[in-house]
């Protein structure tokens, strides 16, 4: 086997991947003090927890880490679909696969024989973040843009709305991270796999 | 009147003054990771640079907002079943500092690039082609409320004053002190208000007595109360917040 087809996340991919957990990070921290300037929620957020320091610096870090999440994204989802990885990684996603491994993975028994496949429930688990990150910057646009973006805002039902939606699809993307870290310390090949390819 | 609006100037001048240390607090302020610093180690010089770096993105991000900016894209108008009771009063200070501006001998100041630069009383200002709407204020904070404004649409009074449509900015100042300053395109938009009453009766003061600028299109922080001076310029003007931190475009 060449070295070439062991490389089982290529280059791009791996930058790609790392540069999204900075942008994710400063989105979510920055998110959290706007979030706080004023809760939707009957709580807010620890301070100390929190990037910019107060509502104009947070909001500087946000709007500036938009970009990068943005266009690392859109980078993503090109070479992704163009390569064909994408469709060769994520389908077919079968229902029965996703059961059994759903229940495998429950009883603590899911197999990692081979890093070279997803299962059916990783599969679905990252498709589930891509549509979650696109449902997190449609929704932000509409918290930033409401008069510009007239028919994104009444798909998210208006301005307010649009800001339940955003805080819910990161509480999502949260709940996603939370799986993929520990299911990472449980198999702790995959780490090493994102940093060298294979 | 005479007399508040010296003391309006004394207070502007003693607010130039202000800026390098009230930066230097803003530095040390956004990149702290709550009471730590966001790197650790890391000196004032790579606050400084992070900081330069923000706020070259905020400018591009002023740049991205006046191309996105549809001069002919009206923001959504509401009932006034849905008009917010009460609606909330908002100011960098408390209700007991709102200003208190007689109306009697009230003179609104004209000045840049205009024709006219005669000032304008209350009762003139009140005989301009008055129109109403109701529309959701947003603030920067996230929280929205709905109201409804009435007043004369600003083109017209623009349009009235001779003022040079090919400048970039129109900026504000505050009898409470407060300033800003706005893009001519959404100084120009249809529902873009200089607005002298709320909900069917005179503004009151804590909603800006006696006038205040109304734009669906932008922030609350963007829509100045209080104005007493209105000028047409080329040289950006900045704004109380703006000048702070907060995005100059500020645009919804």
């Amino acid at each position: 086997m060449s070295l070439n087809k062991t490389v089982i996340h290529p280059v791009w991919l791996r930058a790609n991947h790392w540069i999204n957990l900075i942008a994710v990070v400063i989105m979510v921290l920055s998110g959290w003090r706007i979030y706080n300037a004023s809760p939707i929620f009957a709580f807010s957020f620890p301070k100390q927890i929190t990037l910019g320091g107060w509502l104009a610096g947070a909001l500087l870090w946000h709007f500036a880490a938009m970009w990068l999440l943005f266009f690392n994204g859109l980078m993503y989802l090109f070479i992704n679909i163009v390569s064909g990885r994408f469709k060769a990684r994520f389908f077919p996603i079968r229902v029965r696969d996703l059961l059994n491994d759903l229940i495998a993975a429950l009883k603590g028994k899911l197999a990692h024989d081979s890093l070279y496949e997803y299962n059916a429930v990783q599969k679905l688990a990252y498709l589930f973040v891509i549509v979650d990150l696109i449902l997190l910057v449609l929704s932000g646009l509409v918290v930033w843009k409401p008069v510009q973006f007239p028919l994104l805002r009444e798909l998210m039902g208006d301005y307010d709305n649009a800001r339940i939606v955003h805080f819910f699809a990161m509480v999502a993307l949260l709940a996603f991270a939370a799986i993929h870290v520990v299911m990472v310390a449980l198999v702790p090949k995959t780490l090493i796999m994102m940093i060298r390819g294979r | 009147m005479k007399k508040s609006l010296d003391k309006s100037i004394i207070i502007q001048e003693a607010l130039k003054e202000l800026p390098s240390p009230a930066r230097r607090l803003f530095l040390k302020r956004t990149l702290t990771l709550g009471g730590l610093s966001l790197l650790s180690g890391c000196t004032v010089t790579d606050e400084e640079s992070a900081e330069r770096m923000l706020m070259k993105i905020s400018r591009f991000n002023d740049d991205v907002q006046a191309w996105l900016f549809d001069p002919n894209k009206l923001a959504p108008t509401y009932p006034e079943s849905m008009i917010t009771k009460p609606f909330p009063f908002n100011a960098y200070y408390g209700r007991d500092k709102i200003p208190e501006v007689d109306g009697a001998d009230f003179l609104l100041e004209v000045s840049g690039l205009v024709a006219d630069k005669h000032s304008w009383s209350l009762a003139e200002l009140y005989r301009l082609p008055q129109t109403d709407q109701v529309t959701r204020l947003i603030c920067v904070e996230g929280w929205s409320a709905i109201g409804k404004w009435g007043g004369v649409t600003f083109a017209t009074f623009l349009k009235r004053i001779g003022a040079d449509v090919s400048a970039k900015y129109v900026g504000f100042k505050c009898a409470d002190n407060y300033y800003t300053s706005i893009d001519m395109p959404t100084a120009l938009h249809a529902q873009t208000l200089l607005t002298f009453t709320y909900d069917g009766k005179t503004l009151p003061p804590e909603y800006g007595y006696p006038m205040k600028l109304r734009m669906p299109t932008k922030l609350g922080y963007k829509n100045p109360k209080h104005i007493v001076a209105i000028f047409v310029t080329n040289t950006y003007p900045g704004g109380y917040w703006e000048d702070k931190g907060y995005n100059w475009f500020g645009g919804s």
